[in-house]
């Protein structure tokens, strides 16, 4: 249709992938503990639903924030009629803390270096339109957030070249990695501005290793060019081991105010620390001025609505809520993650071991009939049409081995998250049986054998893991 | 790779986008805001402050607004009457909105539009403000490269919104004073074969911004035809939809579209917005409704990059529910618009400074051509500045907007309280005293050649050369459509 642009007309949305189709499922036939028992149970959302109730007391013990008042006058005019883009300097300033608290008041965030965006998605599309042109690249590791596909590429013309991370070492960068992601992009013929980073990892769950971080850090020098890390996540750290955010790196490097530094920007959000997404509220952090000045102008395309920073600077000035928050809000998170972990492990299913995110990534690679994508779409279907769950495939994430899925818990009761297990239990044990009964006494002893002794071999390879430097 | 020489890094480790003017910022019309950030007017504080006279808002009906919020705590998640949706809302990031918000929001654009039409809540898209939702028009109607037909004068925010990530062009389609700066088949026919970039659409504001002018019937119906007739859209940027006030009636081009059995509406898009009926410009509700389905849905999926806060959905879905709130709100709405209007206009009047006379938007088009050294925009500018720094007055140049003609100045009127629009008038009243004063010193000082300050200043108002009788004056009928002619 000539009338549309491209962008119309292509599928450079994404939303053809199977991790939207999955979402369409659910919406098909979503399940309702009352209403729908037998439905999809969706577990292909990260959303953080374990805190609500915090919030709402705090709400009820702060009728002033709650109805848009100041010492208790109306102010529903002023804000009304507030529009800067630079945002209310009462709410960039209580988001400064609040980074700065999640991080350990380690590192300092200065207000002025935030641009409000409407959402992560939208800040990192506008730090793509700032900081590439159409057809430059970025790196990003690989398993990746869908979204990204769209946020980064869409509108912008940019490319991205991934970085294979393998199941090997836990998908953890290495130096190798970069490097051929690197030439890769050369061969392309696509001049690379930049590494992308979540951090936690979204769909990993896992935290990068200050030796990533510095192996980061060290490659954008050499090569002189940007480092995104998209920290959305930051909050959602639990365990004993601490958020080590990419400024703590550069703090520790002594780079706080080097050239370097002002090619490190942070993407942060309060959709999953905060449990907020509708709110739309995203931001980004530069130490590069002409960064944040054009950032700033292009927010104008998606501001934070002004009623809700108005609510959210009240919220986060409250440092007695954010210290309770963040301890009580890490503290649910682990128990929930430890009842899918449970319930993965009765299924004789594991996942790679974490401690941040609103997901586990599951391995199902046993489960495959054969290693191919072929065969993990296929598993998929099943495990979205006959379990009744929607979880994301690892293809949909880009990730190079099959047989990996995305699987939330923090968008559900304890008890939806029970049956979810047990139906998977149950598919499980159908398969095993199943696969028992098809293949002859040999072959079922051997693919007995090896799925022991992988899920063995990946239990020791973790423990012999470099233990992170603090 | 090479490895960028330190001189070089700055230049290419950030995007052009980013590094060069495409924001539109740097032009010098934005001295006038900075005057006045510098030192803002205050009734008390800062009695000698600029007057901010450039910025379109409707502030005349907060207090009704404010009275509304404070009686329906319901409509916040966050009051005890309220909070028991906190959760559900607060993690509502759905892409095609709360569908009560939704719903309301196609009820009021059928309220704002005389009821005359009715809108699809299913065709309604958010996006970020009008802003968001005109980038993101242009992203799915345009390549890179294409251009869309824009009336001048227009919004000086077009130039970003419509070009600056999208890589679209703009293509003026010249009006002139002559008419009432009406768009006439000519201009367009003549912009679009001169134009050097494939034409995508045309981009039209109703209720105009700057004009303050709506499209008559036969007007809206001759742009419908020209733009079906050469395949290219047609955007209606309705935001000041609910601003007309007087006699003046407001015509969609929804309305316009159920006349004409045979239009492909595959091609007619509008963007609106609750900045500018509602004045609520800080929630941040724009939307697109196109009859395009393929664009309803990809504009859509590109709303994920500004959509409207769920807070803001819950609230705005609540307040446009209320029948009785929302007829009383743009009744008072319109008759406060037109009150402020008439004391803005009848002080120029009495001074002898025309305007255009129109009947809706947040502004009038005034015309000071006749204090123009000469008829060049550098001369607009030197006026401009004499207005900002030293009558201290922000207003913004017809240049700003892509005027053909130097001379004409948009001055906001709905932003300021009753005294604030006296002081402007009083500023004004001396300022036009001692443009008298000193031209009549410089009559008698022409011979011995001195010049004075206000040299760069024409004579008196009453120069009746420029001063058009019968079409700026306040009784004079409103001059037919030109385009009636056109009319198949």
């Amino acid at each position: 249709m000539k009338q549309l642009s491209t962008k119309v007309t292509s599928n450079a949305h994404g939303q053809d992938s199977s991790y939207f189709l999955g979402w369409e499922e659910y919406e098909k036939n979503p399940y309702d503990e009352i209403k729908n028992p037998n439905g999809i149970i969706q577990m292909g959302l990260a959303e953080n639903q374990l805190c609500f109730d915090l919030i709402e007391t705090w709400l009820a013990k702060n009728p002033d924030a709650a109805g848009l008042k100041k010492d208790g006058q109306s102010i529903f005019k002023e804000l009304a009629l507030f529009q800067d883009y630079h945002g209310l300097p009462e709410f960039k300033k209580a988001l400064a803390e609040f980074m700065e608290e999640i991080r350990g008041n380690r590192v300092t965030f200065d207000p002025s270096k935030i641009v409000l965006a409407a959402g992560s998605t939208s800040a990192n599309e506008t730090l793509m339109f700032c900081l590439a042109e159409p057809g430059d690249a970025f790196l990003l590791p690989t398993p990746y957030y869908p979204g990204f596909d769209r946020d980064l590429k869409w509108r912008t013309g940019a490319e991205i070249v991934p970085i294979h991370c393998s199941s090997s070492n836990g998908f953890q960068i290495t130096e190798s990695a970069l490097q051929q992601a690197y030439q890769q992009a050369q061969k392309l013929d696509l001049k690379v501005k930049g590494v992308l980073v979540t951090n936690p990892s979204n769909p990993l769950g896992t935290m990068l290793t200050r030796r990533e971080l510095n192996l980061l850090v060290d490659f954008i020098t050499s090569k002189n060019i940007h480092l995104i890390s998209d920290e959305i996540y930051s909050g959602t750290v639990f365990g004993f081991e601490q958020f080590v955010s990419v400024m703590d790196v550069l703090k520790d490097k002594k780079l706080e105010n080097s050239e370097v530094s002002k090619r490190v920007h942070v993407v942060y959000s309060l959709s999953k620390d905060l449990g907020l997404p509708g709110f739309r509220v995203g931001a980004i952090y530069s130490n590069d001025e002409m960064v944040v000045s054009a950032a700033t102008k292009m927010s104008s395309f998606g501001l934070v609505s002004s009623q809700t920073q108005y609510l959210l600077s009240a919220l986060l000035s409250d440092k007695k809520f954010t210290g309770t928050y963040l301890n009580e809000n890490q503290k649910r998170l682990k128990i929930r993650q430890k009842q899918l972990v449970s319930g993965l492990e009765a299924a004789g299913v594991t996942c790679l071991k974490s401690n941040a995110g609103l997901f586990c990534w599951v391995d199902m690679r046993h489960l495959l009939d054969t290693n191919t994508f072929e065969a993990e779409l296929e598993l998929w279907k099943k495990i979205v049409y006959e379990v009744k769950l929607n979880i994301s495939p690892g293809s949909s994430c880009h990730c190079t081995e099959p047989g990996w899925f995305r699987v939330c818990f923090a968008n559900m009761s304890e008890e939806t998250l029970d049956l979810a297990m047990k139906r998977l239990k149950e598919y499980v044990e159908s398969t095993d049986s199943r696969r028992l009964i098809s293949k002859s006494s040999h072959e079922r002893i051997k693919s007995l054998r090896k799925r022991t002794v992988s899920n063995w071999v990946f239990r020791v390879s973790w423990t012999d893991r470099v233990p992170d430097e603090r | 790779m090479v490895a960028l020489t330190a001189e070089k890094q700055d230049h290419n480790l950030l995007s052009r986008m980013a590094a060069g003017d495409g924001h539109g910022e740097n032009s010098a019309y934005f001295d006038g805001w900075k005057a006045y950030e510098e030192n803002p007017f205050h009734p008390i504080d800062r009695p000698d402050g600029v007057i901010q006279m450039g910025l379109a808002e409707n502030q005349l009906c907060g207090d009704l607004m404010r009275k509304w919020v404070l009686e329906h705590p319901e409509a916040s998640i966050c009051t005890a009457e309220g909070v028991n949706q906190f959760s559900d809302i607060a993690i509502f990031q759905d892409y095609h909105g709360l569908p009560e918000f939704r719903q309301a929001v196609a009820k009021f654009m059928e309220k704002t539009r005389n009821n005359k039409v009715k809108f699809d809540p299913d065709r309604i898209v958010m996006s970020g403000g009008a802003t968001g939702a005109h980038e993101t028009v242009a992203f799915c109607l345009a390549n890179p490269g294409d251009g869309f037909l824009v009336p001048t004068p227009y919004y000086p925010g077009f130039d970003r919104d419509l070009r600056w990530r999208t890589g679209v062009n703009l293509v003026p389609v010249t009006c002139h004073s002559s008419n009432g700066f009406k768009i006439t088949v000519e201009a367009l026919d003549a912009a679009y074969e001169n134009a050097r970039v494939p034409v995508k659409g045309l981009l039209i504001t109703n209720p105009s911004n700057p004009l303050g002018t709506t499209l008559d019937r036969d007007c809206l119906k001759s742009l419908v035809k020209f733009t079906n007739d050469k395949g290219i859209h047609l955007i209606a940027d309705e935001i000041y939809a609910a601003t007309t006030f007087g006699e003046s009636e407001f015509i969609s081009v929804a309305e316009v579209i159920e006349e004409i059995p045979d239009c492909n509406r595959d091609l007619i898009h509008i963007v609106y917005s609750l900045s500018k009926d509602m004045g609520l410009p800080g929630l941040r509700i724009g939307i697109i409704y196109s009859y395009n389905n393929r664009v309803v849905q990809i504009a859509r999926k590109m709303s994920s990059f500004g959509l409207v806060s769920s807070q803001t959905q819950h609230l705005i879905a609540k307040m446009l529910s209320d029948k009785d709130f929302v007829d009383e709100f743009i009744r008072k709405s319109k008759l406060r618009l037109a009150e402020r209007h008439a004391e803005l206009t009848t002080g120029l009047d009495g001074l002898g400074i025309g305007w255009l006379k129109a009947g809706a938007g947040l502004f009038i088009w005034m015309d000071l051509r006749n204090l123009l050294k000469t008829a060049t925009f550098d001369s607009e500018m030197e006026l401009w500045r004499v207005i900002v720094h030293k009558v201290k007055l922000n207003v913004s140049p017809g240049g700003s907007c892509h005027c053909h003609e130097p001379g004409w100045f948009r001055v906001c009127f709905a932003n300021m309280d009753h005294q604030t629009m006296e002081t402007a008038l009083e500023r004004i009243r001396v300022f036009t005293s001692q443009i008298e004063e000193e031209s009549l010193k410089l009559t008698k000082q022409m011979a011995k050649k001195k010049k004075c300050w206000q040299s760069s200043l024409r004579l008196s108002f009453k120069d009746t050369r420029r001063f058009e009788e019968g079409f700026f004056s306040p009784h004079s009928p409103v001059p037919p459509s030109p385009l009636v002619r056109a009319q198949i």
